[in-house]
């Protein structure tokens, strides 16, 4: 009996293997499991190849193993494709009818998915709980989970659906249950404590988490244009818009995207906006225009591989070196890289509330694999999170008659009132301007704006660093470096090798650089390997730019896949 | 109201006899007639001479970048609909790096006015051709001429489905005022091309040149037909209409979000 199964559901695209993987996920955190879900997918909407795969466990799991132990197939081709990444003693779920196949190799487990959707439910597009039911059963799940999670996912379908969906998976289940491989993949029962929490836990995504997070933060202004792998994060916010009061605009392109934002921002609304890479070079000018405008922004630049149109659908780290110096000029700005979906979710708040504070572009750098992957964590805790807009209250302002909109002050921080509040107008300009918001070209005046917006903000900015997260780094033989996603790989293989003193070091937020909690943390390491989803290690250089600490090495893959933990571990094993 | 409750202390930059001081004092005149202070009116603009306008009046500004007036302006009406938003930009700003917008903020329809100070050339770049400027122009870029066709901005905005669509001219400001007024309160997104000579870089389309051939369309024209204001609109040669081309009632994008 294993402690966790990792399972992949694969076909084309079109074929539901999300939906099958989201029910699969709803029906593993009905039972108590922990897991990890992760996604692969091509840029088309039909065809090609697809998986989903999702790691399950009774401890905590935060990253995609090698080898999936199952792989359920919906087509023939993903037979070909998927074969060689099967686990030794792994099985290969097949339709041999259904895809017209001669013989089963010897780790192939043919079930007629077509014929029993006909006979239960008089309809093909049951396959899908079927498979679901046949995991649950390989498993060894009590079958009111497999109810449940069901009832979850198909919530919004008619009773008869979900009733045909409930048959379906229960016939997929007895299979599953007298299935040949049992044995092998038991997963250990769930103790009573652990059940008991279930209806605390929720499944979170990151673009899920980033969105309420928005919405949380009280942004009422959200702008972008569609672009993968940033696109769930405005789904999600405007399947909440009517509800909460929000403006969700899609842009003509991602200029008039970040504009509008940006205007928005000034005329009293936190807004936000977000895109890719590619989308992102196009909205660097307003980056720069939020900085000098001294406007209030939220970014989210979720990476995919670049560059140019890149691996649309695929992940990277390798927008790190352009996101924390794009723009023209010199300003300060923030940029968070949140490493869980639960990080993205209380950063983004933070980010509103910093962006706010010091009326700065604020960037969140997030990836493929971060949006789209599925964790359980529990329920997010609504009252923690508090606003704060830094801004003159509708009150205050109704006795303001004389304002100056960028008035000099020892903080940077002009106090900020918002037009037609106040009984005073405001200017407000992209060309250099003096402290009443009208153009100049005084050199003087120039060089106080500059340390308004550089020097001084960033001064500020250093008492509010989201300081790097740790584990078991006194005294180890290795310390493994990253940023953003690559926090549950960090973690697992550092707690894989604990023993032999391996820890590790994630920065949640790259820029402002919190360099002298980096000395402290690295300055005594017998060895640093950094790990990280770019050609470069651009972590690890702007670690010796800014601390002058060295990396012993860098392990970095750049092939649009996410790590996976075991392959990490073996390549750090030789240097232990 | 009174002119002189909008008046700026920043010194103006623009060149003497610029067209844009017609276009500043008739931008003024509508002010004072719509009576609301100046806290709740914010001009929006781009980059170019006539961006340089809402530092001359004393209202809330929105200086941005080049060709983004637009969008600010969506962003910035969108999220306080208190403010009444005027967007002060140029035929290069408007109709040429900031075309897309144009487009698809007239789809939109927010409740925005936009005077395009249409002088038919680049001036704070000292002089080469902007999407208006007349086929054969000499420019230092356009060394023999401008090879493009003339943008037709009016037409453009016809074909996109604009509601209040208008021409003025820089010299005509009571008219022009009338103009800008009616922009205003017409509901949703109203288009306001402006003749303005450029003293310095505009050598053919002068004070002069523009005199000789404008006329008022008068209260006999029909502002509801749009393939009347089609043909209006297409009108440039020997004589230009100057006033209200196109005026009809569509819901505005406040309208059509909800509430």
């Amino acid at each position: 009996m294993a402690n966790e199964i990792s399972i992949r559901i694969t076909g084309e695209a079109g074929q539901g293997t999300q939906t099958i993987g989201d029910a699969l996920s709803q029906v593993f955190k009905s039972a108590g499991y922990h897991l990890f879900a992760y996604q692969d997918f091509m840029s088309r909407i039909r065809g090609g190849n697809n998986f989903f795969e999702i790691r399950v466990s009774i401890k905590p799991v935060h990253s995609p193993r090698h080898k999936p132990d199952i792989i359920i197939c919906l087509d023939k081709s993903s037979v070909d494709i998927q074969k060689k990444d099967l686990a030794i003693d792994g099985i290969l779920v097949v339709d041999k009818t259904k895809f017209g196949m001669a013989g089963l190799e010897e780790s192939m487990y043919d079930v007629a998915f077509n014929e029993i959707a006909l006979r239960v439910a008089n309809d093909t597009l049951y396959s899908n709980s079927i498979a679901c039911g046949l995991i649950a059963g390989i498993v060894g799940l009590d079958f009111t989970f497999v109810t449940q999670g069901i009832q979850e996912v198909f919530s919004h379908k008619s009773k008869e659906i979900i009733q045909n969906n409930v048959n379906s998976a229960r016939a997929g289940f007895e299979l599953g249950l007298a299935n040949p491989h049992k044995e092998m993949f038991l997963l250990p029962t769930v103790g009573k404590d652990r059940l008991a929490a279930v209806p605390g836990v929720i499944l979170l995504d990151g673009s899920t988490a980033i969105a309420l997070g928005a919405i949380k933060a009280g942004c009422k202004f959200y702008t972008a244009y569609p672009m993968s792998p940033s696109t769930n994060i405005m789904n999600i916010v405007a399947g909440r818009a009517a509800v909460e009061h929000i403006v969700v605009e899609q842009a003509e392109d991602e200029i008039a995207a970040v504009n509008m934002a940006i205007g928005a921002s000034f005329a009293g609304s936190r807004a936000m906006t977000s895109t890719s890479g590619g989308g992102f070079c196009l909205m660097v000018e307003g980056l720069s225009l939020a900085a000098m405008t001294e406007t209030p922004l939220v970014m989210v630049d979720a990476q995919r591989p670049g560059p140019a149109t890149g691996f649309p659908t695929r992940t990277e780290q390798a927008d790190l070196d352009f996101v924390i110096s794009a723009g023209h000029g010199e300003f300060a700005r923030v940029v968070y890289s949140p490493g869980s979906a639960q990080q993205a979710y209380f950063i983004t708040i933070k980010a509103f509330n910093i962006a706010e504070k010091y009326q700065i572009p604020v960037l969140i750098l997030t990836d493929q694999h971060l949006q789209d992957s599925i964790t359980d964590i529990p329920a997010l805790d609504q009252g923690t999170a508090a606003i704060e807009r830094f801004i003159i209250s509708k009150e205050e302002s109704a006795n303001i008659t004389s304002y100056k909109r960028y008035a000099l002050t020892d903080s940077g921080i002009s106090p900020r009132a918002i037009p037609s509040w106040i009984q005073d107008v405001m200017y407000v300009d992209s060309d250099e301007h003096d402290e009443s918001g009208h153009i100049t070209e005084d050199a003087a005046m120039r060089k106080q704006m500059v340390q308004k917006r550089l020097h001084k903000k960033l001064h500020g900015l250093l008492n509010e660093l989201e300081q790097p997260t740790s584990f078991n780094i006194d005294d180890a033989q290795v310390i493994l470096l990253g940023f953003g996603s690559t926090l549950g790989i960090l973690q697992e293989a550092a707690q894989a090798l604990e023993k032999r003193k391996v820890g590790f070091v994630h920065l949640s937020q790259v820029w402002p650089f919190p360099s002298d909690e980096m000395l402290k943390l690295l300055s005594n390491a017998r060895m640093i390997i950094s790990i990280e989803n770019n050609a470069q290690g651009q972590l690890a250089r702007l670690l010796r730019r800014e601390t002058g600490i060295k990396v012993s090495k860098s392990i970095l893959k750049y092939d649009g896949r996410p790590f996976d933990v075991d392959s990490v571990i073996e390549i750090i094993k030789p240097e232990l | 109201m009174e002119m002189n409750d909008f008046k700026s202390s920043d010194p103006i930059a623009w060149c003497s006899r610029c067209g844009n001081f017609g276009i500043l004092t008739s931008l003024k005149g509508a002010l004072v007639k719509l009576g609301k202070q100046p806290k709740d009116i914010l001009l929006v603009s781009g980059i170019g001479q006539a961006a340089k306008m809402p530092h001359y009046v004393k209202a809330n500004c929105f200086n941005g970048l080049h060709g983004r007036a637009l969008p600010a302006a969506f962003g910035a009406k969108t999220a306080n609909k208190d403010l009444t938003v005027v967007v002060t930009t140029g035929d290069g700003d408007c109709y040429g790096e900031g075309g897309n917008h144009l487009i698809h903020n007239i789809r939109r329809n927010p409740d925005i006015t936009v005077i395009v100070c249409d002088n038919q050339i680049y001036a704070l770049t000292k002089g080469q051709a902007s999407p208006t400027t007349d086929e054969g122009i000499v420019t230092k870029v356009q060394t023999e001429g401008v090879i493009l066709e003339h943008l037709s901005p009016l037409s453009l905005a016809l074909a996109v489905g604009a509601g209040f669509v208008a021409r003025g001219f820089s010299q005509e400001t009571d008219h022009l005022a009338d103009l800008i007024l009616s922009g205003i309160n017409y509901k949703g997104f109203a288009l306001i091309d402006v003749l303005q000579p450029c003293v310095t870089f505009n050598k053919k389309n002068t004070y002069e040149w523009y005199s000789q051939r404008v006329y008022k369309l008068d209260a006999s024209y029909k502002s509801t037909d749009l393939s009347i204001a089609f043909q209006k609109s297409l009108e440039w040669g020997d004589r230009i209409p100057i006033g209200i081309l196109y005026n009809v009632s569509k819901p505005t994008y406040e309208q059509k979000a909800g509430p």
